[in-house]
């Protein structure tokens, strides 16, 4: 099965209410805010968000009321700690979270793209994480005896990705650390994929390593320029820091973030409008340019 | 104080810094860490590895302000970009040296908590463990940074995100966690020690601070070096000219520091 390149307005139109979605999955990196501003405009609700840290993108989710659940290690504002509206929505209990460790969210995606019920680990043994958790089973490893705590698999509904280029059929080229970009796409049941360019399936052959998704996985490609802004794409613009910190001046009662919504989702149509908005420059100055690489028979 | 001035996060990096050491893979989380191993790898510890969740491992610092680990910079002329697995995996195999947490709140055998906190009759939600408990379960030991801030400091913490050592003395023998646990504290006052049965000590405290300005700040009866046995309080040695150097390269604008 071939993906379809298609507008963001349909990509994201079949992402129904109440999916599960994993996002934001190279952490800092490359998260798709496009994506994700465009699930407010649809009015998407009951969304259970899937990611390690997020960096921003799952408090404005929550802000603009399209979630009812958060399995996730860290959710916040990077540069300013607290992220107002999920901190809010917690504390109300109209968000329920399910409190993970990085790698625990790791190898939940990972059994679920290995395609087995859970996987083990060392992490987590005497935290509170395991204690007050009703996922996380604890067992004696059969072969050691010693104790060892299952994670149990996750298959998300969606997982939503941002890279640098994709060819119209859904192959990916994506550089840059990836976080759990692996493990969350082979386990999701749909993957979208936006794009900083969509290119001839040429230059995504020309360099087969640097695949990171292949087409059978893919749903929908987008082309999104500047789809993952305000954070950074390796190779193509850098974190507008400001934002960031802004959004914290700006979003800490509901009221706020309500206008700062007004502003910076739902006052544009699409993200050629949004891009506009921005003033700082984000262009990368000093570049690096990788050493050649030969293929060929 | 030195003839040159300097902020007490600029102290808590370099007095962070100094606890990597030569050849060490440090697993290098948000905020003042990100500081900390650029002016180690820059100083002391030529040889050591930086390992970030996100899957960047670097040995050298980054050329240009980092607010994340994931900003450009720090991604430019990495070692490696790869994923979170692999840094997961280097992790508990028990192949990381040191690891740098923070926390809202840490009771005396070095829990800490940056899920939940109490204050007053209200509940507040912090921002969670991200890869906080994976390091301080599995990394070889760990070295935690956190402001001078009495509140912060519980006898029993309210969520224990991050483990230390057993709350009943017995350190990480019978723990479950595989790592070594919590080897030092920097606070913004003064640093600290863990003894033998995991118990948080004075270790020194930070030029211009007397020892009773930091014991008095303890719920509980706070040890010194001299209680268990581990010479006595020294003065935490102020940055050096070249270090804070450093940090005002790194940190150009003060933004962390």
């Amino acid at each position: 099965m071939s993906a379809r390149t298609e507008s963001l307005d349909d990509a994201v139109a079949r992402i129904d209410d109440g999916s599960s979605i994993a996002t934001g999955l190279a952490l800092e990196h490359a998260i798709p805010f496009a994506a994700g501003h465009e699930l407010l405009r649809q009015g998407r609700s009951g969304l259970t968000l899937i990611g390690p840290i997020s960096d921003l993108l799952f408090d404005q989710l929550i802000g603009g009321n399209a979630v009812s659940g958060v399995r996730a290690a860290w959710a916040g504002n990077v540069s300013a700690g607290t992220g107002y509206r999920f901190r809010k929505a917690v504390e109300d209990g109209t968000v329920e979270i399910e409190d993970h460790s990085n790698f625990s969210i790791a190898l939940a995606l990972q059994a679920g793209s290995m395609g087995v019920p859970y996987l083990p680990t060392k992490s987590l043994l005497g935290s509170d994480i395991l204690e007050h958790s009703d996922l996380f089973v604890t067992t004696t490893d059969p072969f050691t005896d010693e104790r060892i705590v299952l994670v149990p698999a996750i298959e998300p509904d969606w997982a939503i990705v941002h890279v640098q280029r994709a060819s119209p059929d859904g192959d990916a080229h994506f550089w840059g650390n990836s976080g759990i970009i692996d493990p969350a796409v082979g386990a999701a049941e749909n993957v979208l994929v936006t794009a900083e360019e969509v290119v001839d399936p040429e230059v995504i052959k020309s360099d087969p390593s640097r695949v990171a998704i292949t087409r059978d996985q893919v749903t929908s490609v987008v082309e999104c320029p500047f789809g993952a802004h305000p954070s950074p794409v390796a190779g193509r613009y850098n974190r507008d820091n400001e934002y960031f910190l802004e959004y914290a001046r700006r979003t800490d009662t509901r009221e706020a973030f309500e206008e700062w919504a007004d502003e910076w989702v739902y006052g544009v149509d699409d993200r050629e409008e949004y891009a506009a908005l921005v003033e700082r420059e984000l262009s990368i100055t000093d570049p690096t340019v990788a050493a050649e690489v030969e293929y060929g028979q | 104080m030195g003839s040159e001035s300097y902020t007490d996060r600029e102290l808590m990096v370099t007095a962070a810094a100094s606890e990597i050491e030569d050849g060490d893979t440090a697993f290098v989380g948000m905020r003042l860490p990100l500081i900390a191993f650029q002016v180690a790898v820059s100083t002391h510890a030529p040889n050591a590895m930086a390992v970030y969740e996100s899957g960047v491992v670097r040995d050298a610092p980054a050329e240009g302000f980092i607010h994340t680990m994931c900003d450009l910079p720090n991604l430019n002329r990495a070692v490696a970009t790869t994923d979170m697995i692999d840094i997961m995996s280097r992790l508990q195999r028990g192949e990381v040296d040191v690891g740098f947490l923070g926390g809202a709140e840490i009771d005396r055998y070095g829990n800490l908590n940056t899920t939940w906190v109490e204050a007053g009759d209200r509940d507040i939600r912090l921002t969670g463990s991200g890869g906080a408990c994976d390091i301080a379960c599995m990394a070889d030991r760990t070295v935690l940074l956190m402001p001078h801030e009495p509140r912060r400091f519980a006898e029993e913490v309210t969520y224990a995100t991050s483990p230390g050592y057993a709350t009943d003395g017995s350190g990480r023998g019978n723990h479950p966690a595989p790592g070594g646990g919590p080897s030092a504290l920097v606070t913004s006052k003064a640093a600290f020690g863990f003894d033998d049965a995991g118990e948080l000590y004075l270790r020194s405290v930070h030029p211009g601070v007397e020892v009773a300005d930091v014991t008095d700040d303890f719920p509980w009866q706070l040890n010194t070096a001299e209680d268990v046995g581990a010479g006595s309080v020294t003065t935490t040695p102020e940055p050096t000219p070249e270090e804070l150097e450093l940090v005002r390269t790194f940190d150009p604008d003060g933004f962390w520091t």
